[in-house]
């Protein structure tokens, strides 16, 4: 420290025109950030905001301002609107699904598995390795007629598989799999901050398991299961690869949507509005429900 | 400080409502808790007392049910409770963390166990305030954010919720160890009248035998998982068992002394010949401790006379407010002496002195 201090005080004496001139030290290690934000973050979502209020099937982003885009699709008579339900049903049913199954692994993790947690952790981030479309794939060749459990079933002479490739149901347990680790961690965290001692208090004062789970467990764990919920939502609503790979476009969601209108279409000012939208939506939800939470508590500031 | 209450005479003979028979608590082929006997008698206040690592919040957490004695057995007005969960028993703990719910309030806190047997919002509430006027709490402190307030409030709403409980026994763990030395001394009072005024049983666990002594009817000392000694204040003070429970009750001297010549010892660390009580346990013994607390030592004038006596030099004196601490240098050893301010040594007084205590005053150990 005080190495730092006597260079950085020479610097100041030997050149003190020159420093006044240049950013702060905190300005230039922001900088790479700012740009890569700026790059990356904040001009596609300028240029999709042109797009969506630019002329149908054009080109003229920023020459042109029509709300015809957002008209198509709040038009009843269009057949967008199954889409987003698609997309949000799904959205819905993932997360429902993921907090029932993640809530009881959250739980092991902490109290139950002891020293195998992290190993059952580790098992349950294995799969992030893989790409996700491999690990997709992979399920199809599982569930497909004549493929891992229908040709083993047949095999052992218990007649086929049950028929569910290329369904909505195939859809939603893709959605499932995918995004379970992004429900169960934060979870994880969420009840991990959930003192022993206020469980045991509160199993002295009388409560017994739902008393203990209702009153004490649920309320502290739930920044954790917020952001899980967050997170799946986000993440499910905005996922296409479930549903063309394991739905085989049986049904189509809105991110498939979106991309039809950029590429078949190539109405770019549609796909916009269309983005925008589910955007909009999505940045509601996220900011309503961060709003809800002490990420302060979350992080262990307090 | 050392008086007993009449209330603590009338726990003397009450019968026991917690019965501990040769409770034994092994974490990983480690005994944490070793054969504990002890009796708790129905309304006293008992305190555990030992340094940390003796077991004793092992074995409070045992009394409380959170954890199953590996051997042994506790009973509650005579029924085995080893298995009992902590839901199930009329115990109460309040922790060392106090573990209040930070995401409720004052009044919800404490209204906990109400809540828990299913009684309504009205009913609860009428008695949540009732119980804050009894741990001092202001009324407007009901719809407080719990984490708002300071430690001693919390203290007083830990105890609060813990008597909506309304337990037969209540289980202390250490609760005053974080407070600031002058609101301890105000809480450990409140909590001797609120003991008083319930009627109900306390087993408090602390490693400060000051507090043990301010509130306590009867005190045992652990250590190493053991209960060493189970007696008053008066007893625990003035005839500890061991050096161990004499030293943990505050400074003393020591002195190694043989038998010889007649009926007097002979030092063995200082020079000298000592007259002194032994104790009928120790009768055999050649060897022994003899143990005398500094506010037994006087300094000895021309002419004064004392059962005892040795000669050094004063080389260290600390002000302790209304008295003063001498170390003495007598030969080899360094003996403690503390005296009140009138009786101090003039400024300028010589530094060589003797110092004198009465066999009366000084106890003898065997080991």
């Amino acid at each position: 420290m005080a190495e730092v201090a006597a260079i950085g005080g020479m610097e100041l004496g030997g050149e003190p025109v020159r420093r006044q001139r240049m950013l702060s030290l905190g300005a230039r290690c922001a900088l790479p950030v700012a740009v890569l934000l700026g790059l990356g973050f904040v001009a596609p979502i300028v240029a999709i905001f042109g797009y969506a209020f630019a002329t149908p099937r054009s080109f003229a982003v920023f020459r042109s301002f029509t709300l015809e885009n957002f008209a198509e699709i709040f038009d009843p008579t269009n057949t967008v609107w199954l889409s987003f339900a698609w997309s949000g049903g799904f959205a819905l049913f993932t997360v429902a699904i993921l907090a029932v199954i993640a809530y009881p692994i959250a739980y092991g993790l902490n109290r139950v598995f002891g020293r195998w947690s992290s190993l059952v952790s580790v098992l349950f981030v294995f799969p992030l390795f893989v790409s996700e479309n491999v690990r997709l794939y992979g399920w199809v060749l599982f569930w497909i007629k004549n493929g891992v459990l229908d040709g083993s079933l047949k095999w052992l002479g218990l007649g086929g598989g049950p028929e569910v490739l290329y369904t909505p149901a195939a859809t939603l347990f893709g959605l499932v799999y995918t995004y379970l680790p992004f429900m169960l961690f934060p979870m994880t965290l969420g009840l991990s901050l959930v003192p022993r001692d206020l469980v045991d208090a509160a199993r002295d004062l009388g409560a017994g398991r739902l008393h203990i789970w209702r009153e004490i467990e649920l309320p502290l764990a739930m920044p954790g299961i917020m952001i899980g919920i967050l997170l799946t939502f986000v993440l499910a609503i905005g996922a296409t690869a479930e549903a063309k790979i394991l739905g085989g476009q049986s049904v189509i969601v809105i991110s498939h949507d979106i991309e039809i209108a950029f590429t078949y279409s190539q109405n770019w000012p549609l796909g916009s509005a269309l983005a925008v939208v589910v955007t909009a939506f999505i940045a509601a939800l996220t900011l309503f429900l961060l709003g809800k939470l002490d990420l302060d508590r979350m992080l262990g500031r307090r | 400080m050392l008086q007993t209450s009449p209330d603590a005479a009338a726990a003397t003979h009450a019968k026991p409502i917690l019965q501990l028979v040769g409770v034994r608590k092994v974490f990983n082929d480690l005994a944490a808790v070793e054969h504990i006997d002890l009796d708790v008698r129905e309304g006293e206040f008992l305190t555990i007392v030992g340094p940390s690592g003796s077991g004793k919040t092992t074995l409070l957490r045992m009394l409380a049910g959170m954890d199953s004695p590996t051997e042994g057995n506790i009973t509650l007005h005579g029924v085995r409770i080893n298995d009992v969960p902590p839901n199930k028993r009329p115990t109460c703990l309040v922790f060392q963390s106090l573990a209040l719910f930070p995401h409720k309030t004052v009044g919800e806190n404490i209204a906990f166990a109400l809540k828990v047997k299913g009684i309504d919002a009205a009913r609860r509430k009428a008695r949540a305030l009732e119980l804050m006027k009894v741990v001092r709490l202001p009324e407007a402190y009901h719809d407080k954010n719990v984490m708002k307030c300071s430690g001693g409030e919390r203290q007083r709403v830990a105890l609060a919720r813990a008597l909506a409980y309304d337990p037969e026994v209540l289980f202390f763990d250490e609760p005053l160890s974080a407070i600031d030395y002058k609101l301890k001394k105000t809480l450990e009072k409140e909590l001797k009248d609120l003991h008083r005024e319930t009627g109900k049983t306390f087993i408090y666990i602390t490693h400060s035998l000051e507090e043990a002594m301010v509130m306590s009817d009867r005190i045992g000392v652990m250590r190493a998982g053991r209960l060493v000694q189970v007696g008053t204040p008066e007893e625990i003070y003035s005839q500890p068992i061991d050096r161990f429970v004499s030293e943990f009750v505050g400074e003393v001297n020591t002195i190694r002394v043989r038998r010889g010549p007649g009926a007097l010892w002979s030092g063995i660390d200082i020079d000298g010949e000592f007259r002194l009580n032994l104790p009928e346990n120790c009768a055999g013994l050649d060897e022994a401790f003899v143990v005398v607390r500094p506010e037994f030592m006087r300094f000895l004038g021309p002419g004064d006379v004392a059962d005892n006596r040795v000669e050094g030099v004063v080389y260290n004196e600390y002000s302790l407010g209304s008295r003063i601490q001498y170390q003495v240098r007598v030969g080899e050893k360094v003996m403690l002496l503390e005296l009140s301010r009138a009786r101090a040594l003039p400024p300028g007084a010589d530094r060589r002195v003797a110092i004198g205590w009465d066999a009366a005053d000084a106890f003898a150990l065997g080991s």
